[in-house]
Order: C-alpha cells, then sequence, then structure tokens
C-alpha cells in the first residue's frame, strides 16, 4: 500500500429509494438521492461536503459506511471493496469508519450511561474489558474535554455541546482512521459549535484522522475543511480546494449559495443571486444539468436542458459539471446540435460572492 | 420625540418549576418605535423567545409575568389586558411569524383558509372577501400561481412557501408590529436569503414594525437597525446595528462576534466562548457572565452591572465602562475551560 492511494475512494456512487404505491405496493418510480456520484478523499484530509437540505449529502455518507446499502457503484476504503464485503468483514470495517450524528439527542440511547454508551465499541471489537475498558471510557471523556466522573451519568443530564462530545468520544473509541462528521455542529449554539469545531480539528492533528465532513453551513466547512466537494439534487457540482472555492467558484449554484449567506457585518452588504423557486424533486430531476431551470447563467440555453454535464477539470485540482463555463470539454458544436445558442464564456457575477 | 410603538419596562417572565423559579426573562426593558426593524440575538435560553411570547401574553402557566412588568403597546398596557382585548390585538396589531412553519400551521385546512380566517376573525369581512384577500396577500408574498396554492394543504408545500404563508398571515391585517422569531432557521442558505429578502421587501410597503429574534449574527446585520444581545435573562447591550459591530462593548457580544467562521477569513482556530451558560433557575450573583469573561474582577462578583450609557444610544452591562483599561488585560476564565484536549 503505498500513500499516493487514497484513503476513500467513491465511484459512480448511485442510491434510489424506490416510490411503491396502491395495494401491492407496486413501484411506481424512485428518488435518486444519490445519482452518479465520484470523488477520493486522501489520507489525513477534510473533505467538506455541503448542499441543501434532499441534495443527498447525507445518504452519501451514509452510504460509503453501508448504514444504507447503494443501489450501485464503487466505494474503496484502502484499497478493499466495501461493496463486496460480508458481515464479519464489515464489522471489521466498522472499527476503521465511524460516524457522528447530527442530533445529539436521539443519537445517544437514553436508557445507557455514558460510559456504557462509549463501551459498546470496545466491547464489540474486543478492545478492551473489565479495569482497562473503565480506564479507557475514563481517558476517551477526557480526551473530548469532559470530567472522567461523567461516565456513571445519563445522556439527558447533559448539554447540547457536552452530549455531542460524547457522540464523539464513542466514535473515537474505536480507534478509527476515517469518521464521517453528518453535521455535528448544527444543533448547536454558535459559542458551543466553535468549540466542538476546535476539538475536531485537535483530534485529527493528534489522531490522524481523515474527516468527511458534511454540512449544510458553507463558513463552518470553509474553516475545517481542506476541500470541499458541493451537491445539488444528488450529484456533486463542484469539487475544489476550500480556498479556490471561496474565491472563485465556477459552478453557478455554488456562486448562488455562497451569495445567500448572511454576513455578519453590515457595512460589507453585498450583491445576492437570489435564486428563484425551490430545488426541483430528486423524484422527478431535470433535464440536462439538474440545477439548468434556476440558473442564472448568462450563456444559458436549450443545449443545458439536454447534455448532461460531467464533472470536467477547469482549472488544475478545480472541477465542476457546467457545458457554459470554459474550459468544457463539451465543444460548441455539440451545443449547437443540442439547441444551444450562447457559446460557453466565463461571465459569471462574482461580485455577488466578494463584498 | 414621539412615544415610541412598543415600549417594554422591567419585563420578568418567570416559570414556576418543580426544580425552582426558572427566571428566563428578569428585567428586559427596550422600546421598538414605528416602522423600526430591531433584532434581539443570544444564544438557546437567554430569553429572547419568551421575551417575544410575552409581549402577546402567550404565557402558559407554570410561567407568569411578573407584576410590575410593563409592556405598552399603542398606547395600551398588555399586561394587565382582559383575554378579551388581548385577542383582538393577536394577529391584528402584533402578529408573529414562528420558526417551525409546518407546526405553525393546522395540517387539515387548506392554507388559502388558514390566511382568510385571520381577516374573517379581526375584520369580520365575508368568506369570499376574505378568500380573495388571502390570495392576494399570498401573491404578494411572492407565491406563484397563488389561486391554486391557496387551496392546497400545508404538506404539499415546500418549507420555503410554507413560510411565505405564514407570513402572509402575519401580514394580512397591516399590524403596526410583526415578531418574527427565528423565521428563517428551518430553511436553507438560499431560500433563507428569499425569505429575508421578502421581509425586508414588505416591510418598506406595508410600513410595519418587526422585531426580528435570531441567534444568527449574519441575519441581524443584514436585516436590522438596532440590536438588542440578550444574555441569561438580561438584555446586555443595545446599540445601532453599525455601532455594534464596529465596536461591541460587552464581553459576550465581542465572543458571539469571534466565535463565529467567516468566509474569506482563514483562520487556525476558532475563538470560543468557554463553558456554558447557566442555569436559569440559578443565575449567578453580580455579573451573569462573570465566569465565562476573560475581563472580570472583582467588581463583577459584588455588583451586578447595571446598563452603561457607552456612547450614544449604545447601552452595555458591563463595568468595563467604568474600568475601560482592563480591557488591555485579559485573563483565562474562571470557568473551567471544557473543550481543551487534555495534552
Amino acid at each position: 500500500m503505498n500513500d499516493a492511494q487514497p484513503l476513500l475512494s467513491v465511484r459512480n456512487l448511485r442510491k434510489e429509494f424506490p416510490i411503491r404505491k396502491g395495494v401491492f405496493a407496486r413501484q411506481v418510480g424512485s428518488v435518486k438521492a444519490v445519482n452518479d456520484v465520484s470523488f477520493d478523499v486522501a489520507r489525513g484530509e477534510t473533505l467538506g461536503v455541503v448542499g441543501e437540505s434532499g441534495c443527498g449529502k447525507t445518504t452519501t455518507g451514509r452510504t460509503i459506511l453501508r448504514l444504507i446499502e447503494p443501489t450501485s457503484g464503487e466505494v474503496r476504503f484502502e484499497g478493499r471493496d466495501v461493496r463486496s464485503m460480508g458481515t464479519s468483514e464489515l464489522r471489521a470495517l466498522r472499527r476503521e469508519m465511524q460516524i457522528i450524528f447530527q442530533d445529539p439527542v436521539s443519537s445517544l440511547n437514553p436508557r445507557m450511561t455514558v460510559g456504557a454508551i462509549i463501551r459498546e465499541g470496545l466491547t464489540i471489537h474486543e478492545l478492551a474489558e473489565g479495569a482497562a475498558a473503565v480506564a479507557r471510557v475514563r481517558q476517551l471523556l477526557e480526551e473530548v474535554g469532559l470530567r472522567a466522573e461523567y461516565s456513571n451519568r445519563y445522556p439527558h443530564e447533559f448539554s447540547g455541546g457536552q452530549r455531542q462530545r460524547i457522540g464523539i468520544a464513542r466514535a473515537l473509541s474505536v480507534e478509527p482512521k476515517f469518521i464521517v462528521c453528518d453535521e455535528p455542529v448544527s444543533a448547536l449554539d454558535v459559542s458551543v459549535q466553535a468549540q466542538v469545531i476546535n476539538l475536531l480539528g485537535d483530534l485529527q492533528r493528534e489522531h490522524d484522522l481523515t474527516y468527511m465532513f458534511i454540512a449544510h453551513d458553507l463558513s463552518v466547512v470553509e474553516h475545517i475543511a481542506d476541500r470541499v466537494a458541493v451537491m445539488y439534487l444528488g450529484k456533486v457540482v463542484e469539487l475544489a480546494t476550500s480556498d479556490d472555492l471561496y474565491r472563485e467558484p465556477l459552478m453557478p449554484y455554488t456562486q448562488a449559495l455562497l451569495s445567500a449567506v448572511p454576513v455578519a457585518d453590515p457595512k460589507a452588504r453585498k450583491e445576492r443571486i437570489i435564486l428563484q423557486g425551490d430545488v426541483p424533486s430528486p423524484a422527478n430531476p431535470p433535464t440536462g444539468c439538474v440545477f439548468h431551470p434556476r440558473c442564472h447563467h448568462p450563456a444559458k440555453d436549450a443545449a443545458c436542458a439536454k447534455i448532461v454535464p460531467s464533472l470536467e477539470e477547469k482549472a488544475p485540482g478545480h472541477f465542476a459539471a457546467c457545458i457554459k463555463q470554459p474550459p468544457t470539454k463539451v465543444s460548441w458544436e455539440e451545443q449547437k446540435q443540442a439547441g444551444g445558442v450562447h457559446p460557453p464564456e466565463r461571465y459569471l457575477p462574482l461580485a455577488a460572492v466578494h463584498a | 420625540m414621539t412615544a415610541p410603538l412598543l415600549s417594554i419596562h422591567d419585563l420578568r417572565t418567570w416559570f414556576y418549576t418543580e426544580g425552582g423559579v426558572a427566571r428566563a426573562v428578569d428585567g428586559v426593558s427596550f422600546d421598538i418605535g414605528a416602522g423600526e426593524t430591531v433584532g434581539i440575538v443570544g444564544e438557546s435560553g437567554c430569553g429572547k423567545s419568551v421575551t417575544a411570547l410575552s409581549i402577546l401574553r402567550l404565557i402558559q402557566p407554570p410561567g407568569r409575568i411578573e407584576t410590575g412588568s410593563r409592556i405598552e403597546f399603542e398606547g395600551r398596557e398588555i399586561v394587565t389586558l382582559g383575554d378579551e382585548e388581548i385577542r383582538d390585538i393577536r394577529g391584528n396589531r402584533i402578529s408573529m411569524i414562528f420558526q417551525e412553519p409546518m407546526s405553525a400551521l393546522n395540517p387539515v385546512f387548506r392554507v388559502g383558509d388558514q390566511v382568510a380566517e385571520v381577516a374573517r376573525v379581526h375584520a369580520g369581512m365575508s368568506k369570499k372577501e376574505a378568500w380573495d384577500r388571502a390570495v392576494e396577500m399570498l401573491a404578494l408574498t411572492g407565491i406563484p400561481d397563488a389561486e391554486t396554492r391557496a387551496r392546497q394543504y400545508p404538506h404539499q408545500l415546500s418549507g420555503g412557501m410554507r413560510q411565505r404563508v405564514l407570513i402572509a398571515m402575519a401580514l394580512m391585517m397591516k399590524p403596526a408590529l410583526v415578531i418574527a422569531d427565528e423565521p428563517t432557521t428551518a430553511l436553507d442558505v438560499t431560500i433563507q436569503a428569499q425569505i429575508l429578502d421578502l421581509l425586508v421587501d414588505l416591510q418598506k410597503k406595508i410600513g410595519t414594525s418587526i422585531l426580528m429574534i435570531t441567534h444568527d449574527l449574519g441575519v441581524i446585520a443584514e436585516t436590522t437597525s438596532r440590536v438588542i444581545v440578550m444574555y441569561a435573562g438580561e438584555v446586555v447591550e443595545q446599540a445601532d446595528v453599525d455601532e455594534l459591530f464596529a465596536k461591541p462593548h460587552h464581553p459576550y457580544t465581542e465572543g458571539l462576534m469571534h466565535s463565529m467562521p467567516h468566509i474569506g477569513h482563514d483562520q487556525e482556530r476558532l475563538n470560543v466562548i468557554p463553558g456554558t451558560v447557566p442555569s436559569p433557575t440559578d443565575w449567578p450573583h453580580g455579573c451573569r457572565f462573570r465566569d465565562r469573561c476573560p475581563y472580570s474582577w472583582e467588581l463583577c462578583e459584588r455588583e451586578h452591572p447595571p446598563l452603561y450609557e457607552v456612547g450614544g444610544a449604545h447601552v452595555s452591562r458591563c463595568h468595563l465602562a467604568i474600568e475601560p483599561e482592563r480591557r488591555n488585560h485579559p485573563h483565562p476564565p474562571l470557568v473551567v475551560q471544557e473543550g481543551v484536549a487534555a495534552a
């Protein structure tokens, strides 16, 4: 195994949820929650995944861990094919891949003490028992900034931020390499959110962790992620380093998303791209580019409704799915045949993103 | 200066729970002028929502608005108003937009009927008149094809649409004051932008005052002209929006602003406010922020700080106002700092 190999590699991942109707629960369609998603996560990096509700970011995280079975596609963890694993292999894998959930209330069993919650993983994976397990639990609690005596208390005795720390301690207990953080700070107040973000950063450095950090809050993701994937309607529409993505978003959707974030500075009132309407239903996504009905790209035309854009490398390491954002592999001839009238040109109102 | 539209004086709303008396709102005073947009910002449990509910007299037992509290609205004293009279104000002169649009709408009635009901109750309009007015109002909030949408049920609408319905309902009677309690917290950021734009736009058209309650400083900066910061049941700072963001005085306000990640500002670690909000049944004596404050000294324990004037209309509940040089000498807060991994 070499270092160049990504820790996690996802190819053409799809997850469709069937829609059933009638007495015989006949399948009448499907919700394409994750629709042909591919990306790599390198060892030690944090990949941020952003998007609005229903874009498939949580489903992506869960299909990677096989908490939800994918419909098709490939997931490789350290080169091993996760999808073909049997029960015992999968159990062993779960020691290396963990998840921290959004809601710190419903993700902790109210009838178990904090100590029992954290110890469960140790027992299942036969990492420690008896006095050694107790000592390990105390150590984990201290590591996440809680007092060791808390191990005999129940989750309801803690505040939201403290519960999230317990969730983090549970994930850490089995010494994973990779953690999917699914909106870990969305339910927390601003000041507590900062505490938990700093904690996740510290733990990453100490334990050499790799994170997939799923969130809808763009400023939190910018802070924590090395690279960011933007999802819309089940697809990754842009993928770049966090610096590039926030400095020069190349996909019109990312632009609109960034421009919509309220800025805590009354002097910096910026021009804003207000997207019209709502996100279309993933059961019946638009043809061609899924974003085209709401797109503000000045070169948008009929070709956008016909040609499905692939994630193209527009600048080194900066991928975007847009046939109108040059350079593009979809030739002008091809676009004209699909009804295109505007040649691709770089003309996106960047002023909306930067005040 | 003319009398303000709403004037709250020493509002105390306490909850008599088994665990003791929770002093959720504990001596809050502020004014809102006609046509003004005022923001209340603070974290969970600071008393911002209870303040809003108190204005509408929606406090249920074991909660109680304590005697001596005064809420004067359009010259009337709300605290002592009879039930009949307060019902006449609610939804008519003061209306509210709630955080969770799904639970604020009745799932078994068409949204048009729910909006129309406001006009039937308060203006005694006929069914037809009220319906037409509701459709007009829904169209005004940017709902496309309002006539069709009005015939639909809440579950058939998206989150953003439902919030528009609530806004239509709130503005139906052209109220003097709209209280928006976290109106965009449940919404995605692009939809939030639509809704905030809409609120600002409608306010200009209708001329109502807005009390915007939120935990999001970004929302405050973009929509309000004056800001009230609440902490532990009290107003800790109040200023014009530009002044507050340029020169936050209270250490809590300062901490809140620094603990938010900003797009375009690269920082290795976020600043945190250590510790957590104290329990409302047991507010600390002296300054309630003392334990978490990097500047606190012996005076902060001895004396509960009053709201000091720190320049023009800017007030702050912090003794730093009389000993400003202490700001140059921060120290680690008293509270055991959680969140620092034991090295």
